[in-house]
């Protein structure tokens, strides 16, 4: 009888065991779970899918990132490796774990020529045919890993300071970033340098925001979906003749809101008060 | 008087308001507006860095620095700055900031030069200078004894320098890091003018219709002054023109109308083009048109022309450092590559590419030329004469020498220099032609600098509200205190010379030194006192607020005459940098905010601020290392006869000085500083000395052990005023009139010459200065100007060729040059081996060699590192991927440096630009030491480099 009261113990002890492991895991998993719709704000590398694309198609090799570390211009003079821009996220980074992302103010992205990170990608999610120029070679300007954006209250060239770092930094110079001027008003003799970024144009390398010399970088990369709106394709400036462009994949109109989504029958046959 | 809060506000808006418009401020109102600020408090200051002169405000708290801001009462930037001005707050605080003197020593305690540094006390610091220089002085004279001044020094310390050197030691060997930033500038204006700094304000920019910037990169270097550039021609886009002239393009090329890219040193081939144009179009030089504004060419200006064959500044055949010259082409401590270039100084053949330029002045293309030392002489020629020196530079020949950008269509470039010369010329265009370095750091820049002027005297367009050629200065002070103080090798205060006995004369009397005690000879510049280091003659140099060993070219030869021969180098400075680890002595110096100070900018306006807070750690202003130094030196040590190198000989003054009162004992501080400097009393409870530190002449409560080991309690006289006053006593009167001390604290700066407290703002005009104005009352000319400078008034009269004895001098007193001067190659350019040109510079975020603004994080990271700028072509041609690292070499070093493609700075095939503030990427070692020979400034900007993949 003892014995059978010791196998009970047992089995109610190990039983509570695996539940208390189980609910146990449960939280961590859940926890991390919770990341892969965690933080919408990721960098990815260049020619990335979109995100939930990406999400998919990702199979957490860590190529990409081997192949930043590695390349011919992360030396230094004494031959060691300086930190690669593309990180590998791992639990508590708050991104899917296993996958490549970088953030500016760490290591921007360096914009290499020959893009080493893509090729690499096995299954697609880095798509290097996004990052071809109509001759079939590899433009990094074609990458879009996010879009720059300007705080104007704290971005000092706003102030009137003469600033512009992140001008000097990009390396699309004079057309991701462009200088604006206008006349200080206040001093009367000076004119602001203001920089200007411009959606087209800008790769989302980061450049800016490792240079931004504020505090907290005034100008910082969001990623695109998170940092753009869209206007719409119904309507064409008609003074800028290059914006019928804009809108060349427009599509026929049908709407419906809440006014018109009755048929016309019932809302007829509802009667009026009178 | 207590005030509330908003009466205290209103009283500091009004206080800065009233000044702006040049009200004076009831002074129980100033007094209220720093009263109410019990533990903070504002108060004005000049920018520490470039030579804009921004004026700022300095936020104390606590005893420290805690907040800036641009200074909305400044008339220069009107409370704006640049990022490096944005952090000025932050530079003196940086983690490793020079707290206590550092002597190398061994186990013992012994000075041992190859000891490791370890700090020492003040007085065992003066012990060790005081006794090398003495050892420097009984081996090799006054000239063994040198000092590496600065452009960034304030006009009292720079003052205290030259005093000490100069009276004291009797050395001229003192010469400012401002060798390298103007002295062709400067050398062009003596020639030109006969008296130094430009003639217009920046005033001139806000009246202009056009600017032209010839090798200056203001959107960077001088970013100020390029908003009201840029401003300007917002104002006005159609009417108001900018013009580039430049060896690559950088962001100055940014609102461009015209941008002309040429190849290194052919701008002076440009200059005598649009001079050409001008002179040819002309009636009297055989056009049709009314170009020449012959009233004032007859009434103002004189042609001259000077000798060719002045070499490159470089080492001369029989210097101890390059004998004996060996079978293999190497000689004494330079390899047979370096000596290919340093051969040419003694002679060269005549290039197919400068030849026609030199035909004129009796060379051609295969002649070889032998050069002589570098000489300022020049001579009267005709106007037929400077006419026939113009002829070779016509359209074509210019094009072809000067097109810097192999890909661009020639026809493409000759428009733009036929559009240039047509903005000049144009009638009622004002035009105002700005430089910097690329025109200054040149192997003939006293010659570009005089072809500036040329072309704006012929046209009328000089010293005239909108229109003149305007040497822009690079550093805060190289016009306050190197050129107007006077501390070069060859000059004293106000313009004067040492090899003059009337000026020499006249600063003895100032400085109560007996006849004769200043030496005649100076001659050791920069370069020279390197080379005399190498050479073994000079054996005690002090470095002071410079880094000698990062900016000198060839630094590797320097360097290692520093560490490894028989001598002592001192280094002052706040942060140590590579002079301080190159030396046997480093001594914690205040910076600018710790001490009492004053700068002069590019536009002549002297600044004055107070001392806001104590330095940090045992560190001392230079004004107090050198009356401390004083102390070491009597009349009998440093008065005794000497005969120099060149076998001139300075007289034993001791006995002399006995009759001015001095004995054998007398200290020099006394003679220099004390004596006539206890004139000037402290006075707390008087503005401006009331509520302000003043280290050097109270002590501080930081109660620092000085020279003698005693607490330091201040030399009790008020020394700053006191060295002001009386180096402000040679120019007044003389046109460098400068106002009253007090006066500098009161107002946002002055532009001398400030005559009956009025400031000039154009020099040499008769409305507008008033020494043009009473140089014509007593010539009684009718002239709207009066070029009343008084250096070389008297020439020797000839033609192309040279001077003819027989025709005597003819005086061109009020009168300004027009130079004859061709297109000559630099010594080295690109060949088969080294086949690019490099280019060095600065960039916006840094200043110089970086020792503070690389201390700021954000600056640092900003632009961590120096990168070597090339064109994507050529990286692709040589294998080279963007951001590898590469060799840049010369025949004299090498360094490994990150190749930058799509940077700021665009180059042209065949040419690489590498910033100089990084000392990991030591760019200096790769530089040729040729310079300008007649203003022995050195010319970075151009020497020939291979790039190799590393």
């Amino acid at each position: 009888m003892a014995n059978s009261n010791n196998n009970r113990r047992k089995f109610m002890a190990t039983t509570l065991q695996s539940v208390g492991l189980t609910a146990l895991g449960g939280l961590l998993w859940s926890g991390y779970s919770d990341e892969v719709k965690a933080s919408p704000l990721v960098l990815r590398p260049p020619g990335a899918l979109p995100e939930d694309d990406f999400l998919k198609a990702c199979i957490k090799c860590g190529l990409c990132a081997e192949a930043c570390v590695n390349r011919d211009s992360n030396k230094n003079k004494d031959g060691s490796k300086r930190k690669g821009t593309l990180q590998i996220a791992k639990g508590g980074d708050h991104k899917l774990i296993g996958t490549p992302f970088f953030i500016p103010t760490d290591v921007p992205c360096y914009m290499c020529d020959d893009i080493p990170c893509v090729p690499v990608c096995p299954s697609e999610a880095l798509d290097i045919s996004s990052l071809l120029n109509k001759e079939e070679e590899l433009d990094i300007n074609k990458a879009r890993m996010g879009l720059a954006v300007v705080h104007k209250e704290s971005c000092i060239a706003f102030w009137g300071i003469q600033c512009d770092a992140c001008y000097r930094a990009c390396p699309l110079q004079g057309e991701a970033i462009t200088i604006e001027h206008q006349k200080n008003e206040r001093t009367g003799k000076h004119a602001f340098l203001l920089p200007i970024v411009h959606s087209d144009v800008c790769t989302g390398c980061g450049l800016c925001e490792k240079a931004c010399v504020t505090e907290k970088p005034a100008i910082f990369v969001l990623p695109i979906e998170h940092s753009t709106g869209r206007a719409g394709d119904h309507y064409v400036k008609g003074w800028d003749k290059k914006d019928q462009q804009r809108v060349k994949n427009a599509k026929e109109i049908h709407t419906k809101d809440e006014r018109s989504e009755k048929e016309a029958t019932d809302y007829l046959n509802m009667g009026v008060d009178y | 008087m207590a005030l509330n809060r908003r009466d205290f506000l209103k009283s500091a808006a009004a206080a800065s308001a009233a000044s702006a418009v040049g009200i004076a401020v009831p002074s129980s109102l100033e007094a209220a507006s720093n009263d109410a600020q019990k533990d903070w408090r504002w108060d004005k200051a000049a920018c520490r860095f470039c030579g804009t002169g921004c004026g700022i405000m300095l936020a104390t708290k606590g005893g420290k620095i805690v907040a800036v801001k641009g200074d909305p009462a400044a008339p220069v930037n009107r409370g704006l700055n640049c990022i490096k001005g944005y952090f000025n707050a932050k530079i003196m605080y940086g983690a490793d900031r020079l707290k206590t003197p550092l002597l190398r020593m061994n186990d013992k305690g012994e000075f041992d030069k190859h000891g490791k540094f370890k700090p020492v006390s003040w007085q065992r610091a003066f012990d060790e200078m005081e006794k090398y220089a003495k050892k420097a002085l009984k081996e090799s004279g006054p000239e063994g004894v040198a000092v590496f001044a600065s452009g960034q020094y304030t006009v009292m310390e720079g003052y205290a320098a030259q005093k000490m050197m100069k009276g004291g030691f009797r050395s001229n060997a003192i010469d400012p890091n401002a060798r390298h930033c103007m002295a062709s500038a400067v050398v062009g204006f003596y020639q030109t003018f006969g008296i130094d700094e430009p003639s217009g304000c920046y005033d001139d920019i806000e009246i202009t219709d056009t600017i032209v910037t010839w090798g200056s990169n203001m959107a960077e270097m001088h970013p100020i002054l390029w908003s009201r550039v840029s401003d300007r021609k917002l104002s006005n886009p159609d009417k108001v023109k900018i013009v580039n002239i430049q060896t690559y393009t950088h962001r100055t090329c940014d609102i461009g109308d015209i941008n002309i890219i040429f190849s290194p040193s052919t701008d002076l081939a440009i200059w005598n083009y649009v001079a050409r144009e001008i002179v040819m179009r002309d009636k009297k030089g055989g056009g049709k048109e009314d170009i020449i504004d012959w009233d004032f060419v007859n009434e103002n200006i004189v042609f001259t022309a000077g000798p060719a064959n002045i070499g490159y500044g470089m080492r001369r055949k029989g210097e101890k450092s390059i004998t004996p010259v060996n079978p293999d082409g190497s000689a004494g401590k330079y390899t047979a590559l370096e000596m290919e270039i340093i051969n040419k100084e003694m002679s060269k053949k005549v290039s197919a590419k400068e030849g026609p330029a030199l035909e004129p002045f009796g060379y051609k293309e295969g002649d070889i030329m032998k050069n002589t030392p570098g000489t300022l002489k020049h001579w009267h020629i005709s106007f037929e004469d400077y006419k026939k020196s113009l002829e070779p530079y016509t359209l074509d020949y210019v094009a072809k020498i000067a097109k810097g950008d192999p890909n661009e269509d020639i026809e493409e470039f000759k428009k733009k220099l036929q559009a240039l010369a047509e903005l000049y010329i144009e009638k009622g265009r004002k035009v105002v032609s700005f430089w910097t370095m690329g025109m200054n750091q040149h192997t003939r820049g006293t010659w570009v600098n005089t072809l500036s002027y040329n072309v704006h005297f012929m046209l009328n367009k000089q010293a005239l509200p909108g229109n003149g050629a305007f040497s822009l200065t690079g550093q805060p002070s190289a016009c306050g205190t190197a050129r107007e103080v006077g501390t070069f090798c060859h000059r004293l205060p106000a313009d004067m010379m040492v090899k003059n006995p009337k000026h020499r004369a006249k600063a003895e009397k100032v400085w109560g030194l007996p006849a004769g005690t200043l030496n005649p000879v100076g001659n050791q510049h920069i370069m020279k006192i390197h080379r005399d280091i190498e050479d073994g003659v000079v054996k005690f140099a002090w470095v002071n607020v410079c880094n000698a060993y990062q900016d000198s070219a060839s630094a590797s030869h320097w360097i290692k005459a520093a560490r490894e021969m028989d001598n002592f180098i001192v280094t002052s400075d706040g942060y140590p940098g590579i002079s301080a680890k190159v030396s046997d002595l480093v001594l914690p110096s205040a910076m600018i905010y710790e001490k009492w100070g004053a700068y002069g900018n590019a536009e002549r306006r002297t600044q004055h601020w107070r001392q806001q807070v104590l330095p940090v750690g045992d560190a001392m202003s230079d004004t107090w290392q050198w009356m401390e130094f004083a102390k070491r030196f009597t009349v009998k040590d440093l008065w005794g006869g000497y005969t120099l190198r060149n076998g001139k000989k300075l007289a034993d003054v001791r006995a002399d000085a006995k009759k001015l009162g001095y004995n054998d004992d007398t200290t020099m501080y006394d003679i220099l500083y004390a004596n006539k400097g206890k004139k000037y009393k402290i006075d707390m409870n008087k503005f401006p000395q009331k509520g302000y530190d003043n280290s050097d002449c109270n002590g501080d409560s930081r109660k620092v052990l000085g020279g003698d080991g005693k607490e330091a309690k201040g030399c009790g006289f008020m020394v700053h005023e006191y060295l002001f006053e009386e180096y402000a006593s040679f120019g007044r009167g003389h046109g460098h009139d400068l106002a009253p001390f007090e006066v500098y604290h009161k107002v946002r700066g002055l532009k001398w010459p400030v005559v009956d407290g009025k400031e000039t703002q154009w020099r040499f005009n008769v409305k507008y200065d008033p020494y043009a104005a009473k140089a014509v009352k007593e010539s009684g000319s009718k002239s709207t100007h009066a070029f009343y400078g008084p250096l070389a008034k008297n020439l020797l009269q000839g033609n192309l060729t040279g001077p003819d004895k027989s025709k005597g001098k003819k005086a061109l007193k009020n009168k300004a040059k027009i130079f004859a001067r061709p297109y000559m190659d630099p010594p080295e350019m690109p060949d088969e081996k080294y086949d690019t040109w490099l280019c060095t510079g600065r960039v916006l975020e840094h200043w110089h060699s970086g020792t503070m603004t690389m201390r700021v994080p954000e600056l640092f990271r900003a632009v961590p590192e120096a990168l070597c700028y090339m064109n994507p072509k050529d990286a692709k041609a040589k294998g080279i991927k963007r951001g590898e690292l590469v060799w840049v070499e010369s025949r004299r070093g090498k360094v490994k440096a990150r190749v930058e493609t799509r940077g700021r700075n665009r180059p042209p095939q065949g040419l690489v630009f590498v910033p100089w503030f990084d000392e990991k990427v030591f760019i200096n070692k790769v530089c040729l030491d040729a310079t300008c020979p007649m203003s022995k400034q050195n010319d970075y900007k151009k020497c020939a480099v291979s790039i190799k993949k590393v």
